[in-house]
């Protein structure tokens, strides 16, 4: 709840700022203060905290413990708070951090509106925002920042991945469901250029708000537009509950579901009954690889679940991130992000990663299938890969971009 | 056929969505109602223990196997029990003293459980199966109303009208009523008032946690699904008239119609017209549609 964990997070900040306070009598040299403050900022206590929350946190940690607790000898701390899904809350908080807890980079930002509203005062204070767990991707366009790395998927990669593949599949008609805000609006905007690209029709569109429980008049008014595709743009929750009701009053599979932005988890929440056949656009499965299995194992072991793509995110672009410090020999702003632009990204989540000026991370992308149940064959085995979409046609082209830092004008 | 440019079909749906919506918001703002009544107390916990009902169904299914039929009577008959521990534990030292007390007392309760329910089930919801006898779909011809739904509107209105025959038209009712209006007074007559006050806190629990249970196969049972009803349930009881038992039954139903109108004609106002409508009344009939001005 909103007020016990403001206080909660009060309580811990206030403590890590005392603790930090005491050893500042000795700055290393090339480092603002002695410590590597990393923050990470999240929602706790509402609709997302199943896809980012606690375990985004713990992914960050992870990252940290992996690199030794220490970056050239300077010590590196973890501190988390909770945003609420409201984009004041969230500046306020990134401002603090910034201004008087000498955080230097904040991590996670689920939600696209509090995003953008921490790019903005990242932007201003010259302090690193990595943002794995949202898709607007005006982070990389209007409100882009040599401090802002956009790293995990965004509405472009989710439309030319998910949207791109059904309108390719014979899915000409689009009714969308969109939760209203910064993010399900973005989505539908991306995935209707997609359709209408590719000769398809947008018949209409029906917002709701974030969190709503009851669908059962959306999915009419799905059903009244005749279109062969209901886009559900929306998340986690949200999402589960659309594709629920639209099943329960016979829109599908009549008319067919295509959920922009499904997660992992909300395949655990749907179960594979009713999730069976979905796509999804997804940067990460646990059960990719080796490597990904190896990071999973370890996740699950520290929280009980299997990671998503935005904690496996979360883990690799804390790793970056101390590995752009520890070849730059400084936690300086500027020289970090230049590092960070310069190092390619090479682990269990991106190979050939890299990172654009604009911010975007470039890497590939895949589309999978959820499985039948009958194909699942041990404890979350859910998805098949259907095609690996390579990072640059999975990421807006460069030249596309409204980026302010490019020469695009 | 088309009415104003939207079809029929589309205008029946909602209307039928919205007598399903109403239903709840009837048992719901009943409960409160027969609270606010008996304890005047504005027990903002109702919505928590709405989500309790449906928490306590799931986890009666999940761990105890437990069928539907079997949770929909377990189930409020549980959490009417711990409502009433609750009311005789904290709820009773606050009667007599500024209704804001009752109020920060039931928000907090709401802020624990929802609370304790997030950290230990987590925010995205549990799944919760449909019964295998209610699984099919109705075709009305102008909807495809799942049989669920239409299980929902008969059962709460049945449970709206017994609740309203006890109260009203037995001698238990006329206890309570008499409880009511002249609580010492009945006290005198020998009835047992804090005892009749404690039961009128379980029925109302009661009422919340059944609707809790009658959710749980159509929202997903999480911890925050009882919150965002809870505004719209006390707009329902400002409007039927506070403590008034039909205005609550039939303001429910038909505020549920109305916002089912309104999402066929302007979907982004649905939220918004339950409050517009209450200030309307406020502003018109100050005690309520059915509700008396008092001396």
């Amino acid at each position: 709840m909103p007020a016990t964990n403001s206080l909660k997070t009060l309580v811990v900040s206030s403590t890590v700022l005392g603790l930090g306070g005491l050893s500042h009598a000795m700055a290393s040299e090339g480092y603002t203060d002695d410590v590597v403050r990393i923050g990470v900022l999240t929602d706790m206590s509402g609709i997302y905290t199943d896809l980012s929350g606690e375990a985004a946190l713990e992914a960050v940690r992870m990252a940290v413990e992996d690199f030794g607790g220490e970056v050239n000898g300077v010590p590196i701390e973890v501190i988390h708070g909770d945003h609420r899904n409201r984009a004041d809350t969230g500046a306020s908080r990134a401002r603090e951090w910034y201004d008087s807890e000498g955080v230097d980079m904040i991590n996670d930002l689920s939600n696209s509106g509090v995003a953008l509203a921490v790019a903005a005062v990242a932007d201003e204070q010259k302090r690193h925002a990595i943002v794995n767990s949202s898709s607007n991707i005006g982070l990389t366009n209007d409100y882009c920042s040599p401090y802002v790395t956009h790293y995990t998927y965004d509405a472009h990669s989710l439309a030319h991945g998910t949207g791109k593949s059904i309108v390719e599949d014979g899915g000409d008609t689009w009714f969308f469901l969109t939760v209203d805000f910064a993010f399900g609006i973005g989505l539908e905007e991306q995935v209707s250029e997609v359709v209408r690209e590719a000769g398809g029709q947008v018949v209409g569109a029906a917002r709701h708000p974030l969190d709503t429980t009851d669908f059962s008049s959306y999915a009419l008014q799905a059903q009244a537009s005749g279109a062969e595709i209901i886009g559900i743009a929306s998340t986690g929750a949200d999402a589960i509950n659309a594709i629920n009701a639209l099943a329960e009053f016979g829109v599908t599979p009549e008319q067919r579901p295509a959920a922009l932005l499904l997660w992992y988890d909300d395949i655990v929440s749907l179960g594979l009954e009713t999730a069976q056949g979905l796509m999804l656009t997804n940067a990460f499965y646990w059960d990719a690889n080796d490597e990904t299995r190896e990071f999973s194992q370890r996740f699950y072991e520290r929280t009980g679940r299997m990671p998503n793509m935005a904690h496996a995110g979360n883990y690799s672009s804390t790793m970056h991130y101390l590995n752009a410090i520890e070849a730059a020999g400084s936690d300086d702003p500027d020289a970090v992000s230049e590092t960070m632009r310069e190092l390619e990204i090479n682990d269990f989540f991106a190979s050939g990663g890299y990172i654009r000026p604009n911010g975007r991370m470039v890497h590939d992308q895949y589309l999978w299938e959820v499985k039948a149940p009958a194909e699942s064959e041990y404890d979350y085995d859910f998805l098949r890969l259907v095609t690996t979409i390579p990072g640059e046609e999975a990421f807006q082209p460069l030249e596309e971009s409204t980026c302010h830092l490019l020469d695009n004008d | 056929m088309d009415i104003f440019g939207i079809p029929i079909q589309a205008l029946l749906g909602q209307l039928m969505l919205g007598i399903v919506n109403g239903s709840f918001y009837a048992v719901l703002s009943l409960g409160l109602a027969i609270i606010f009544g008996v304890l005047k107390i504005v027990n903002f916990a109702h919505g928590a223990f709405f989500m309790l009902g449906a928490f306590t169904a799931f986890l009666l299914a999940q761990y105890m196997g437990a069928g539907y039929w079997l949770t929909l009577a377990v189930a409020p008959l549980a959490v009417a029990l711990f409502g009433m521990l609750f009311e005789f534990l904290f709820l009773r030292r606050l009667y007599g003293l500024d209704p804001i007390y009752g109020l920060l007392l039931t928000f907090s309760l709401v802020l624990v459980l929802e609370g304790g329910f997030r950290v230990a089930f987590g925010s995205s919801g549990q799944p919760f199966a449909t019964p295998e006898l209610l699984r099919g779909t109705l075709n009305l011809g102008f909807m495809v109303l799942p049989l669920y739904r239409g299980f929902v509107i008969v059962s709460a209105l049945l449970l709206c009208l017994a609740t309203w025959f006890i109260i009203e038209r037995t001698p238990l009712g006329a206890s309570l009523r008499a409880a009511t209006e002249r609580s010492e007074l009945t006290q005198a007559f020998g009835i047992n008032v804090p005892r009749l006050v404690t039961l009128t806190y379980g029925v109302g629990v009661g009422l919340a946690a059944f609707a809790g249970v009658l959710a749980a196969p159509i929202f997903h049972v999480n911890p925050s699904m009882g919150s965002s009803l809870v505004i719209i349930i006390f707009a329902v009881v400002v409007i039927g008239g506070l403590g008034s038992i039909m205005g609550a039954i039939v303001t429910g139903l038909g505020l549920g119609v109305v916002e089912g109108l309104t999402r066929v004609f302007y979907s982004e106002f649905s939220s918004t017209i339950v409050f517009l409508v209450m200030v309307l009344v406020l502003l018109l009939r100050p005690a309520g549609l059915f509700g008396r001005e008092e001396g």
